[in-house]
């Protein structure tokens, strides 16, 4: 017997199409402005691709914010999944005030953060107050506080970390292996749900960087944008990219293994 | 001295208590199941063995040490829990193989174990599966083979087969057992289901408010229970609340009728005691019309006819009290709802508890803890 594929209405259709549309067509228009000659005006030409990749500040930037977000996504990860574990595991009353805690980088406008964190570490040491990897990672990691925290807060509600501990614990492990190899690769998919959303963050953040005075990827971009049309319009689809990317391996990541976490019975 | 001894454990949760001080000795080798209702304590002190938690007050002594202070990680307690415990990234081999890894077991001495026990718990074709790719009958056994592997002191089982169907519970509560037997494993077994303890165990220690009220091997606690609650919750028993009116002769006096039983032989008059029947050991028969009944009997009305199998269940209504009576599937249905019956307490199948003269005293227990 042939199975029949379930068909899709034409309403369901229809609605597909706009959503394609609406967010196909600025990209594909974005596409069309950047291949045109920046002599001529005519189509097609790939000098502006060739401006940003002959461009040594687009590799300066991209490497000062690659490091900056990978420097931001492992701060994170060390300072919030033990958190988050403990939380889970000791004190779960607290959870509701960590949420609240998370909310705040939302309310707090950047621009008040950052004034606000020149202040209070006017007196640090150089390497730190002076260097983007210093003062900037660390407001990074404020930033993507929420981010994190409630990624790996919903992975953690997906798996019974009591039980699982306490496996762990009657087998012989101690706590750090039980994180590490119990706990951790049970909620790899909510940790690198908020690594990629730490990473989109530092790849756009502009306020923070520009008022810190640090010559950042999105400052490149700006400063592109303001100059060369064309190739700003390059570089933001390549930065796009970048991005999908991100996006992309997390998926291939988090599906590669094919395992769902198991939901463990009532305690 | 035991090899696991539990010594006057206490945990308090706030104003909750627990524990209140309960001892338990265990041979090696042995199999003790804690029974009791929900919130009697017997997971508290399953945990407390298993290091999870720390007692307000008393001593955990495993082959003559005090293990009570020790880290659970460094106890050798192999524990399969209530809810599916599996380490769900991992595979039933890797899952097996976790504790040894731990230990820092060589490889060949790790896959010959695990091949092992997972033969042993009938999962030698499943060691490549992950726990979502295993039922939860499977998943225990894993659970229990993981347990086993690290070759621990005591064996610890929180309700291991509790969400698990009718027929496989059966299943692996046997195998449980047998197992248990073959590797002579010292075991201590929480369960709130009766007939599982009474069939795997070598003692049964029934809790209830955070005490033990008896322990003991099955058969005595089936045959002898020491106090009303143990009556009430091992099987099934006809509670009769009566007085003794002589002693000499073993007579007592429930709800206007007089019985004479063995048990009552000796006891002093006046004294308040409470008559345990098994179902199986009371006999129904018709009441015949207009005719009084002999002795030593109740007579009453057939409320509901409840088929069990091998036996059929009936309440009878009585002066005074409720009866339940196990019979035949055949015999019962010449005793229909509604039927007036003689029901024949045997003189010396009642059991005879004390009880105090100022109140009833009795515990009532849910009808799901039973």
């Amino acid at each position: 017997m042939r199975i029949r594929r379930p068909r899709i209405s034409l309403s369901a259709f229809v609605w597909l199409v706009l959503a394609a549309a609406y967010f196909l067509i600025p990209l594909v228009a974005t596409l069309l402005f950047s291949i045109r000659s920046i002599k001529t005006n005519a189509c097609c030409s790939a000098a502006a691709y060739g401006f940003v990749f002959h461009n040594g500040d687009f590799w300066h930037t991209l490497r000062v914010s690659g490091v900056l977000a990978l420097e931001t996504i492992v701060i994170s990860l060390l300072l919030f999944v033990p958190t988050v574990y403990w939380v889970h595991l000791k004190v779960p009353r607290l959870r509701p005030l960590i949420g609240f805690l998370a909310l705040i980088p939302f309310v707090v406008p950047p621009i008040v953060m950052v004034v606000g964190l020149l202040k209070v570490y006017k007196n640090a040491p150089s390497w730190f107050y002076d260097r983007p990897n210093g003062i900037l990672a660390a407001a990074y990691v404020i930033l993507a506080f929420p981010y994190m925290f409630f990624a790996l807060d919903a992975g953690f509600r997906a798996i019974d970390v009591h039980t699982l501990t306490e496996a762990s614990q009657s087998l012989g492990a101690n706590w750090l292996t039980t994180l590490a190899r119990v706990i951790l690769p049970n909620i790899r998919a909510a940790a690198l749900a908020g690594s990629f959303l730490a990473l989109a963050i530092v790849m756009g953040e502009f306020t923070i960087a520009n008022l810190a005075q640090f010559h950042t990827f999105p400052i490149f971009l700006q400063n592109v944008n303001e100059t060369q049309p064309y190739g700003a319009a390059a570089l933001t689809l390549i930065s796009f990219g970048i991005t999908w990317g991100a996006m992309l391996s997390l998926l291939f990541i988090g599906r590669s293994r094919g395992r769902q976490p198991q939901i463990a019975g009532a305690r | 001295m035991g090899y696991l001894e539990l010594q006057n454990l206490h945990r308090d949760f706030g104003a909750v208590k627990a524990l209140n001080g309960i001892n338990i000795s265990l041979g090696e080798g042995e199999f003790l199941s804690l029974l009791g209702p929900s919130g009697c304590g017997k997971t508290t002190a399953l945990r407390l063995v298993a290091g999870f938690d720390r007692p307000n007050d008393g001593r955990i002594v495993v082959d003559g040490k005090d293990v009570t202070n020790i880290a659970p990680n460094k106890r050798d307690m192999g524990m399969v829990f209530q809810a599916y415990s599996l380490f769900p990234n991992m595979t039933a081999r890797q899952n097996v193989e976790f504790g040894l890894k731990i230990r820092g077991r060589d490889k060949t001495d790790r896959t010959k174990r695990v091949d092992d026990l997972l033969e042993l718990v009938g999962l030698g074709h499943a060691v490549d599966r992950y726990p979502h790719q295993l039922s939860g009958g499977m998943q225990q056994r894993v659970a229990l083979a993981r347990a086993l592997a690290i070759e621990p002191r005591v064996l610890l089982l929180d309700e291991p087969l509790s969400a698990l169907d009718a027929k496989v519970r059966v299943q692996l509560r046997e195998e449980i057992r047998r197992i248990q037997l073959e590797l002579g494993i010292t075991t201590l077994y929480v369960t709130h289901d009766q007939e599982e303890a009474l069939a795997v165990s070598d003692h049964v220690a029934v809790m209830y408010g955070g005490v033990i009220e008896q322990m003991g091997t099955p058969a005595e606690m089936y045959t002898e229970p020491a106090t009303p609650f143990v009556a009430e919750f091992i099987g099934t028993m006809n509670r009769l609340e009566s007085t003794i009116v002589d002693g000499s002769s073993g007579e007592v006096e429930h709800a206007g009728t007089r019985l004479r039983l063995d048990a009552a032989r000796g006891r002093r008059n006046g004294e308040r005691v409470l008559v345990l029947i098994r179902p199986e050991s009371l006999e129904l028969e018709a009441a015949t019309n207009g005719a009084a009944p002999s002795g030593n009997s109740l007579t009453g009305e057939v409320l509901t006819q409840t088929f069990l199998g091998p036996v059929t269940r009936l309440k009878v209504n009585t002066q005074g009290s409720g009866l339940i009576a196990d019979m035949s599937t055949a015999r019962a249905a010449a005793l229909p709802v509604g039927a007036r019956v003689v029901a024949r307490v045997p003189a010396e199948g009642a059991k005879l508890l004390n009880l105090p003269d100022d109140g009833p005293g009795l515990p009532v227990l849910d009808p799901d803890d039973q």
